[in-house]
């Protein structure tokens, strides 16, 4: 199943910026983040869609992931 | 020796060390700032007239050892939108001016011939002189400052802009590096040029220096305050190493960032003007690029970065999220360059970087230019506004009276103040603060954001009204005491998840004052100057009709999450009811 997923800042050293690949069916943003070695603890933001997302959400095919690492500003 | 108020009287030319009454006694920064504009400034009287006043203040804890503490407020009636106003910013001369002692700079009257000037400051002395710096953008004077009188001096100047009173001039303040960081919105620049002068010089030698009632309890409650900025993931680590604007990407994935005069919440153009390709830029060009800056000495955050040109000479410096998506995304602009180079412009010519980059997405919407036109912002600047012509004259007066010579229907004001990078459609509790803040549409005033997009703080759905109101208020209450502080707001970051931090703030104004202050009397200080804010803009003729946002907000939905502004009037104005 297709899942896009774009990582930001300091998440795209040594990955990528964005990807569309198949990911096995019953994946979330805990297990993609796993999957990708990045430490639930650093992940400060989720969205699915542009949303909110709770880490253990079913993500769905075509759904797009957004993980930010802990970040603010003003 | 005790604190003293400084007033400066325009109309005379005499200047005097005055006593603090004892009803400001424990005011500072913001509060000192509204309390003088309420207690001295007639509602109604004309912003460049000479019954305003424009009154400096560092905050209560600038000049101590406190980290963070270095930010110096601006007060007055403001010209661009008729309420009362306060800007802070960095720099170096807060943390001068509490050292010397002085509580407070007044600024009065104006002077009967147009002629301009320079007030000198030491710690027992204040002389105005004759300059002849008419025209100058504030890198020459800052530079011409610090040549004649050492380069330690403090400055605080106004550009082209200011002298030519527009509505959008801001103040410029000298920063540790000789560069200048601004008092930004609101137009504060346009009183001081009202009132004939070109600079302040601030000398702080002989100054006699902070004294603490309690020294030593100061100094343990500073180390827990400065523990807890550095150990909050936030402030510890997002902010020095990616800077406020990695903000642009996440805006943009959160659809709530304002594209091409808000008619959308994500911007195409996102990557080329991102946190993380600025970050890039900065390590790829080196030079004396920095990805960690901070705005004043003893900041131990250091949001701020310089960003380097192609050769790796200084290009901009304290170049803000704000500012790249106010004349990036919202002007359809991906170059983050030319974007650089307005920026440092904008410095020079003590401009609000937000006020124009909305106006000229307003230029854009109008036909002026086209969006993703940088020459043409870039020519507009140069040849339009720096030599004051008819549209530089427009340009600079704001979004909202570019927008009424126009005949434009979608201007993004508040009061007359442009809503700066988060569309309310989308961050709905930002909304709430733009409609209700004393100062016009004012992102700091109560960052919701923090909650909305950050998750600092707790969460709050962004695209639902629940709990956005009562979120506002409890920001703009607790950002009203930290502005009288001196303390800079991102200190909210720990404090919002961290208890002690808070703690300390209090235990440190205790120390510092021999006061024996609460949590509570905190709050209660919040509280007042957002009373005393809104019971000034009442005189000056403001109702709850005017805590309102455009109309095209609650008519057009925005993409991609294709909400509206659907708060009713009487969900706004229970903001009021504390
Ligand atoms: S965190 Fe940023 S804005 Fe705050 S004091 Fe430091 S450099 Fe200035």
């Amino acid at each position: 199943m297709e899942i896009g997923v774009r990582l930001f800042a300091g998440f795209r050293k040594e990955r990528f910026r964005e990807s569309a690949m198949a990911w096995e069916a019953g994946m979330t943003p805990r297990s993609i983040a796993g999957l990708l070695k990045i430490p639930m603890e650093e992940v400060g933001i989720i969205f699915v869609n542009g949303r909110h997302a709770d880490p253990d959400l079913p993500l769905l095919a075509g759904d797009v992931l957004s993980l930010f690492p802990v970040v603010g500003g003003g | 020796m005790s604190d003293r108020i400084l007033r400066i009287d325009m109309t005379s030319g005499s200047t005097v060390f005055e006593p603090v009454p004892e009803a400001w006694a424990g005011l500072g920064g913001r509060g000192l700032t509204s309390a003088i504009v309420a207690a001295e400034v007639p509602p109604t009287c004309h912003p460049l007239g000479k019954n305003n006043k424009l009154v400096f203040a560092p905050g209560l804890l600038s000049g101590t050892r406190a980290a963070n503490s270095g930010r110096l407020s601006a007060g007055a009636k403001s010209p661009l939108t008729g309420t009362i106003k306060e800007s802070n910013a960095g720099g170096t001369s807060a943390r001068m001016l509490a050292l010397m002692g002085i509580k407070a700079i007044i600024i009065e009257g104006m002077p009967e011939e147009k002629k301009l000037f320079g007030i000198h400051v030491t710690h027992d002395s204040a002389r105005i002189v004759e300059t002849d710096m008419a025209g100058a953008g504030n890198f020459s004077v800052v530079e011409k400052l610090s040549g004649e009188e050492g380069g330690k001096a403090g400055v605080i100047s106004i550009g082209p802009a200011g002298e030519m009173a527009m509505p959008s001039a801001n103040i410029s303040v000298k920063d540790p590096q000789g560069r200048v960081r601004s008092l930004g919105r609101g137009g504060l620049g346009a009183v001081m040029g009202s009132k004939g002068i070109k600079y302040l010089s601030i000398d702080p030698s002989d100054a006699p220096g902070i004294s603490y009632a309690d020294e030593n309890a100061f100094k343990e409650a500073s180390k827990v305050f400065a523990k807890a900025l550095t150990e909050h993931p936030v402030s510890g680590e997002g902010l020095p190493t990616y800077g406020t604007n990695v903000l642009l990407n996440v805006l943009h994935e959160a659809g709530g960032l304002p594209t091409r005069n808000f008619r959308t919440g994500s911007f195409d153009g996102h990557e080329g003007i991102s946190g993380e390709t600025m970050h890039a830029r900065i390590e790829e060009r080196g030079g004396e690029g920095r990805v960690r800056h901070s705005c004043h000495p003893g900041c131990v955050i250091q949001c701020s970065q310089v960003y380097p040109d192609k050769n790796g000479k200084v290009k901009a410096s304290g170049f803000e999220y704000e500012s790249v998506w106010a004349m990036g995304a919202n002007c359809g602009i991906d170059d983050l360059d030319a974007l650089a180079e307005a920026d440092h412009m904008l410095d020079d010519i003590g401009m609000d970087t937000i006020e124009f980059g909305v106006t000229m997405g307003v230029a854009m919407e109008a036909g002026i230019l086209s969006f993703g036109d940088a020459s043409g912002m870039l020519r507009i600047l140069k040849e339009e506004v720096t030599k004051g012509s008819p549209l530089g004259r427009l340009v600079g007066a704001g979004a909202e009276c570019l927008g009424k010579a126009y005949g434009m229907r979608r201007v993004p004001t508040v009061k007359g103040q442009s809503i700066p990078a988060y569309d309310p459609r989308s961050v709905k509790g930002m909304g709430i603060t733009y409609a209700t803040s004393t100062m016009g549409a004012d992102h700091t005033a109560g960052y919701t954001v923090t909650s909305n997009i950050l998750n600092v703080g707790g969460m709050v759905d962004p695209l639902k009204k629940e709990g956005q109101v009562e979120l506002s208020r409890n920001l703009q209450i607790a950002t009203a005491a930290i502005d009288s502080t001196g303390l800079c707001l991102f200190v909210a970051f720990p404090v919002l998840d961290i208890p002690e931090s808070f703690n300390a703030i209090v235990d440190m104004l205790n120390a510092r004052f021999g006061l024996s202050l609460t949590g509570d009397d905190v709050s209660a200080l919040g509280t007042s100057i957002l009373k005393t804010e809104r019971e000034f803009n009442r005189k000056a003729g403001f109702t709850e009709a005017a805590d309102r946002l455009p109309e095209f907000f609650s008519e057009e939905t925005l993409p991609p999450h294709n909400t509206i502004w659907d708060f009713s009037d009487a969900e706004v104005d229970a903001f009021w009811e504390f």
